[in-house]
């Protein structure tokens, strides 16, 4: 058995040096673009960390929050900007216009700040049906009433035939920082609790089955929806107690989970059992072999509360419309810091990683 | 989920898990092998290693039908990719396994045109959409997978498809299981059996692991209770000194297997000499090609196909990992040369490859060792 623990040196060593790689901030060295840099996992990381970050890094972007902040003469703002390039432009449950307005918004409200002002770009593809685009003007325009919010400026560009794909869309957002809560994505505490607003995967699913790559039918509806009301009732009933919000947008709560974990240097446990998900896309994601804590939502936020003010905070936003199904599904631990594991429902562990790619269907 | 949450019930697991620590000799230590990715999958996703005891182990085995891809096979593919006209179709999966120089997902940035399908019959149908464009599709997969490239193959030939091709890279279970158990360093003391393989080629093809290396096999499902059972199952021939093929699987397993996919796969193919699998080497009639009749649908034929070889790098130590004779961390380029982002052998290309999963959760792992 003396053998064994010359093993164990080793073993410890190149443990070692994979944990030296891991912490080092990923670097951006691909000689082209793919479609993994914009699918919201490691690619994504290095495109962000290693080309952009490094490139502008002042202090506010290195936070990496949903949104900056900008003061001007003591009035604390945040500002956001994001782009729409949602195939097919009307799903079930909402489209791209919906999502323009929702979707900037949201960035907003989880950063702490109201939602005040929005611009609007249009990139128009040469032979748009003009009904086409003047549904989605309406639409932006009562996404945009429904969320308190102004169209303030704006610009369009029209592009030739085959350069973009029907329409695509830009909005930058300005908010106005609330002073009940101060977030912050590097302030989490072990012990802290993990809150779900809703049941997850159903944006991403309902796109999947939108585009007919498969013969399958369900009722799943996107969930686009303007945060700001149950931000703003979480802030209200346990603002101080408020550590960070995320919406589980692209890569679904998962990728926020381990971005978190990362920032936070903590490590978190997920009761899978607690994960609200929805009959529908559970099905789905069974026969399309896709977890759905890694789909996008488009209405959905993880909140991190101290464990005193875990209940309220529960109590508070299963009142919101739309966050009846609001859960408790894990909590903040020490160790392994930047790991996020998942005691599975069957009575298991494992690690919930970062995406490699998109989460594509295996193949048997 | 009904028909579902049946066989993921944490009660019955629990259960399960009794029976096997009932079953275990103190001081013996047990390496199974399960020889599908579904199997290391489900395992992976339900924490099933958490349910057994310290003193039996899983080796991932060599099912995954995209991480045994070798390189040069990759490198055919993505030259196939931007030949002139061509439409390259494969499964999503395959669009990350790196070659020499590049994935699919790459040489599509580079302006081939890949595209993804989820059955070769939507392959088929881009032919049919595209008459003017070649279509080609990358067929990979196990028996589970080759049937349907078959029946595809029938349908272009009947339907008079003349633009869709298929470069064929089926493998089959028996040759590499049989490569394994010939090693002399072996350290595996039953399998679990591929029961997606077994719907199609049934149970009996696996009666050579008992009768001729003397090693007990059951051919399992992949929900987290089927695994668990098949474990108490080996255990149980283990203890009462038994040795034989026996089937968990049942209520989809056929012992004889699916004759009607067996027989359209005869047709359709014929086993090739050797094929190359990433880590493991050459392996006598492991692969399939068209058969004569359907050579005209190959791929490998109607195009110029460069046959690229490229060596695993000697130090690359699958087979050993395989075979259960190394831990992933003992392999020489292990973590430095050989990592996930950059991948050198079969274990470290797939997310549940034993050397990913080590690369990934190691550190975790030895920590729930020690609590």
């Amino acid at each position: 058995m003396a053998d064994q623990t010359a093993v164990s040196d080793r073993e410890q060593k190149i443990l070692g040096i994979i944990e030296t790689a891991r912490g080092k901030r990923a670097k951006f060295r691909d000689k082209q673009i793919n479609m993994s840099h914009g699918a919201g996992g490691k690619a994504t990381q290095s495109l962000i960390e290693g080309l952009l970050v490094s490139a502008f890094g002042g202090e506010t972007l290195t936070e990496m929050g949903d949104a900056g902040a900008v003061i001007v003469d003591g009035v604390e703002l945040a500002m956001t900007t994001d782009s729409y390039v949602v195939k097919p432009l009307r799903f079930p449950g909402g489209s791209i216009g919906e999502l323009a307005v929702n979707g900037t918004c949201n960035d907003l409200a989880v950063s702490g700040a109201r939602p005040v002002a929005l611009t609007l770009s249009l990139i128009l593809e040469e032979g748009l049906d003009a009904e086409i685009l003047r549904q989605e003007v309406e639409a932006i325009a009562r996404t945009a009433l429904e969320a308190g919010v102004e169209i303030v400026g704006g610009d369009t560009k029209v592009v030739e035939r085959g350069y973009c794909d029907g329409m695509y869309i830009c909005t930058t957002g300005v908010g106005q920082r609330d002073a009940r809560a101060r977030l912050s994505p590097s302030s989490l505490r072990p012990g802290d609790r993990i809150l779900l607003s809703g049941s997850v995967g159903e944006h991403g699913t309902a796109i999947m089955l939108a585009r007919n790559l498969f013969d399958l039918d369900a009722s799943i509806e996107s969930d686009t929806c303007s945060l700001w009301p149950a931000v703003d009732a979480l802030f209200e009933a346990v603002g101080p107690d408020l550590r960070c919000l995320r919406d589980a947008t692209r890569g679904g709560v998962a990728s926020v989970l381990n971005e978190l974990a990362r920032s936070s240097s903590v490590a978190m446990l997920v009761r899978e059992g607690a994960v609200p998900v929805d009959p529908a896309v559970a099905g789905a994601s069974e026969i399309l072999g896709i977890d759905p804590m890694y789909v996008a939502n488009e209405g959905k936020f993880v909140a991190f509360v101290a464990p005193e003010a875990a209940e309220r905070a529960l109590e508070v936003l299963r009142q919101v419309d739309g966050c009846e199904d609001a859960a408790e599904i894990g909590e903040v631990r020490t160790a392994p810091p930047g790991m996020v594991l998942v005691e599975t429902s069957f009575g298991g562990r494992r690690v919930m990683d970062q995406l490699v790619g998109d989460p594509l269907p295996r193949i048997c | 989920m009904k028909y579902v949450d049946e066989y993921r019930d944490a009660d019955l697991g629990q259960a399960l898990a009794g029976e096997i620590l009932s079953l275990v000799e103190p001081g013996r230590h047990y390496k199974f092998m399960e020889v599908c990715g579904g199997h290391t999958h489900s395992i992976y996703k339900y924490g099933v290693d958490d349910l057994l005891p310290a003193n039996v182990e899983l080796v991932h085995g060599p099912g995954c039908p995209v991480c045994v891809i070798p390189m040069g096979r990759v490198d055919d593919g993505i030259a196939l990719a931007h030949e002139e006209g061509v439409i390259f179709t494969c499964f999503g999966d395959m669009m990350r396994v790196p070659g020499s120089d590049g994935s699919l997902l790459e040489a599509k940035a580079a302006g081939a045109d890949i595209r993804m399908v989820y059955s070769p019959l939507d392959a088929l149908r881009i032919a049919k959409q595209n008459p003017d464009r070649e279509v080609v599709f990358f067929a990979i997969g196990f028996e589970t997978t080759a049937p349907s490239t078959a029946l595809t193959l029938k349908r272009a030939r009947a339907e008079g498809v003349p633009n869709f091709s298929v470069m064929c890279s089926h493998v089959t279970i028996v040759p590499p299981l049989r490569a394994l158990l010939e090693s002399p360093d072996l350290r595996l003391d039953g399998f679990v059996g591929p029961g997606h393989v077994a719907t199609v080629v049934g149970a009996r093809p696996f009666e050579f692991i008992p009768a001729d290396y003397g090693k007990p096999i059951v051919v399992a499902g992949f929900e987290p209770l089927d695994i668990l059972h098949a474990i108490t199952m080996i255990l149980r021939q283990l203890g009462d000194g038994r040795c034989e093929v026996e089937n968990q699987y049942a209520r989809v397993v056929p012992y004889e297997g699916n004759q009607r996919a067996l027989e359209v796969m005869a047709e359709v193919f014929e086993l090739r000499p050797h094929f190359e699998w990433r880590g493991l080497g050459f392996i006598s009639h492991s692969g399939l090609k068209l058969s004569q009749a359907y050579a005209d649908l190959d791929a490998e034929v109607r195009f110029s196909v460069p046959g690229v070889r490229v060596a695993d790098p000697k130090a690359c130590q699958c087979g050993e990992v395989l075979k259960g004779v190394i831990k992933p961390w003992e392999c020489k380029v292990f973590g430095t040369a050989c990592t996930p982002e950059r991948p050198i052998g079969t274990c470290m290309v797939s997310s549940e490859g034993a050397c990913a999963a080590y690369y990934n959760y190691g550190r975790f792992a030895r920590e729930r060792e020690v609590v």
